[in-house]
């Protein structure tokens, strides 16, 4: 390909003007990129600030300059709800459920790729039509579900929706078949069986795709709002966003309390997501997109 | 090498014959630990549902049949119509707002550029933040009074609207967050399928000389369209879904001028205690956006690209 682009001598002096302008262009770019980026991060960056700002000030209209920044805001919310707990549900229920999903989802990824069954394609098709149910056609009946196994808030509640995700099986289905074959036949003549290929030839090497379903996994768990809404009633077994809906309640104008919630809601996850980013254009464009 | 791994899996086909019994404790040991939870928790009850939605019940005491009458009062109460009116004006706001965003976005950053991977990651914070805390963040920023928004549109002597808080501007506002939390997400799909497209395409294209916009529509964005396909569906299937942002930032008001259909299904059942009509809902709801996505998938022939 280089060649052709060398093959060209006539056409060099009139691209001479035109490559001063499609530098300015690029800054431009580049600068309107930064402006939106700033856009999107400004809401957080106001949120802070509203965080740090003494109850007093807030009505004096917004400013991004703080007067006398203060911590009173964390102390009230920290008063005002279980905090603690509630931040540790919500990290106990994600991790939890993401270690679930990894086993469930690439067990099932290996019986689908490996696997040779009758009715696999309708059985895999099965798994696709859970993706297409809206969890709200779902959240009554579950819930009569767990009202009459008695299972009503409490911890399993929160986490039964979420020990098997047909999206995960279906992303890590996608890895599985790429890793070659021949590797399992070398760990089959060494001796070893399907439990042992799975977990010491196929895991290792999905790795990127587990990273990437840990992010989903993670977003889905932390930022889960209907159902926790409908299944949690004590205050002790709250997750984030239900404890942050319930301050919204209470703290109709103490918006800083608010916003302190938000902040400690929104870090752990940004947190998350800035060490696995590349993982999730990885993870997407292995998921058939090409 | 390729004949050798040949007679392999030959072999190995021999071998899964005879032992078929063998494998089928396998494929059992395999998959259950993934088919059981989501046969419970996601193919019963919404078998239970359906069920559910041909009795009158108040999740309390006892069912009584009602045959279709829950879908027939559905479907000629008024209420109905109105949440899938507003759910409907969402989804045509929301949807092209969010695409052309990010498209546009996705196609500046997958350039080389300064800083990528912090602009990258700038655009994508708002997908991974929850929607109780973007609401939280969006109602004070449109607040009318006391708002950002407002205050900027006050010193450019605009007109400064009530935002949520008049029923007229509540679903343009709910429309106007949401298409800003997920704009990072559109921008992560387009990214990876553009990065799919062979770069040598794009350079012979560069060589021909054809100008930037013609290489992009003439050749770019029709090797996109598989994913504009996935954004399209997964935007309309989450679109008629949408609750969380409604939920929050407006409760479904001022006066119901911004409910939407989950609104509606999550008060039926846990405020009128009426389970029946809200199970039939749920599944007017879902006919309507199977029939949605089973047109798109009938209509992508004519338009994705299937290289």
């Amino acid at each position: 390909m280089p060649e052709s682009v060398v093959i060209r001598p006539a056409s060099q002096k009139p691209v001479a003007p035109k490559v001063g302008s499609q530098k300015l262009g690029r800054a431009l770019l580049w600068l309107a990129l930064v402006l939106g980026a700033a856009l999107m991060m400004f809401p957080f960056l106001w949120t802070v600030i509203t965080s740090i700002t003494p109850q007093g000030n807030l009505s004096g209209g917004p400013s991004l300059i703080v007067r006398d920044p203060t911590l009173d805001a964390y102390r009230e919310l920290f008063d005002a709800i279980p905090l603690w707990r509630i931040i540790l549900n919500s990290f106990g229920v994600a991790i939890v459920s993401i270690g679930l999903q990894m086993v469930t989802g690439s067990m099932a990824a290996y019986a689908f790729s490996r696997l040779a069954f009758k009715g696999k394609g309708i059985v895999f098709g099965c798994y696709l039509a859970t993706l297409m149910i809206p969890l709200q056609v779902l959240v009554a009946p579950l819930f009569m579900m767990m009202t009459r196994l008695g299972l009503n808030d409490t911890y399993f509640a929160l986490l039964a929706p979420n020990i098997a995700s047909a999206f995960g099986v279906f992303l890590l289905k996608q890895a599985v078949d790429a890793v070659p074959r021949e590797l399992d036949e070398a760990a089959r003549i060494d001796g070893a069986g399907h439990l042992r290929i799975w977990a010491r030839v196929v895991m290792p090497l999905v790795k990127p795709s587990l990273a990437a379903l840990t992010v989903f996994a993670f977003m889905e768990s932390w930022n889960s709002f209907l159902w926790p809404l409908v299944v949690i009633r004590s205050p002790e077994l709250m997750t984030l966003p239900l404890g942050l809906s319930y301050l919204q309640g209470q703290f109709t104008t103490a918006w800083n309390v608010v916003m302190a919630g938000s902040v400690v809601s929104i870090l752990p996850i940004v947190v998350v997501y800035l060490f696995a980013q590349r993982h999730i254009i990885a993870g997407m464009a292995h998921t058939g997109l090409k | 090498m390729s004949s050798l791994t040949l007679e392999l899996s030959a072999d190995r086909l021999a071998v899964r014959r005879r032992r078929r019994w063998r494998n089928a404790g396998w494929v059992l040991l395999f998959l259950a630990p993934s088919a059981l939870p989501l046969l419970v928790f996601k193919l019963a009850p919404m078998v239970a549902s359906a069920w559910v939605s041909l009795h009158r019940w108040n999740m309390i005491g006892s069912m009584s049949w009602a045959g279709l009458d829950n879908y027939r009062d559905l479907l000629t109460s008024a209420n109905t119509w109105q949440v899938f009116g507003h759910t409907l004006l969402y989804v045509v706001g929301y949807l092209p707002l969010v695409y052309g965003g990010g498209l546009l976005i996705a196609v500046a950053l997958n350039q080389k550029l300064k800083a990528r991977g912090f602009l990258r990651a700038s655009y994508f914070v708002p997908v991974v933040t929850s929607w109780v805390a973007v609401a939280l963040v969006w109602q004070w920023l449109l607040n009318p009074s006391r708002g950002l928004v407002n205050h900027l549109l006050g010193l450019l002597h605009l007109p400064q609207p009530g935002w949520w808080t008049d029923p007229a501007w509540a679903i343009p506002s709910v429309i106007l967050a949401s298409a800003w939390k997920d704009l990072g997400f559109v921008m992560v799909i387009l990214l990876a399928g553009l990065q799919a497209i062979p770069q040598e395409i794009q350079e012979a294209a560069t060589v021909d000389g054809a100008p930037r916009w013609r290489r992009f529509w003439n050749i770019t964005f029709p090797l996109l369209t598989p994913a504009t396909f996935f954004v399209i569906v997964i935007s309309l299937i989450n679109g008629f879904q949408v609750f969380d942002q409604v939920y929050t930032m407006t409760g479904g008001g001022p006066s119901g001028a911004s409910q939407v259909v989950v609104g509606r299904i999550y008060d039926l059942t846990f405020r009128y205690g009426q389970a029946g009509a809200a199970s039939a809902l749920s599944w007017l709801l879902f006919i309507v956006i199977l029939l949605v996505t089973m047109v798109q998938n009938l209509g992508q022939r004519k338009w994705v690209n299937h290289a």
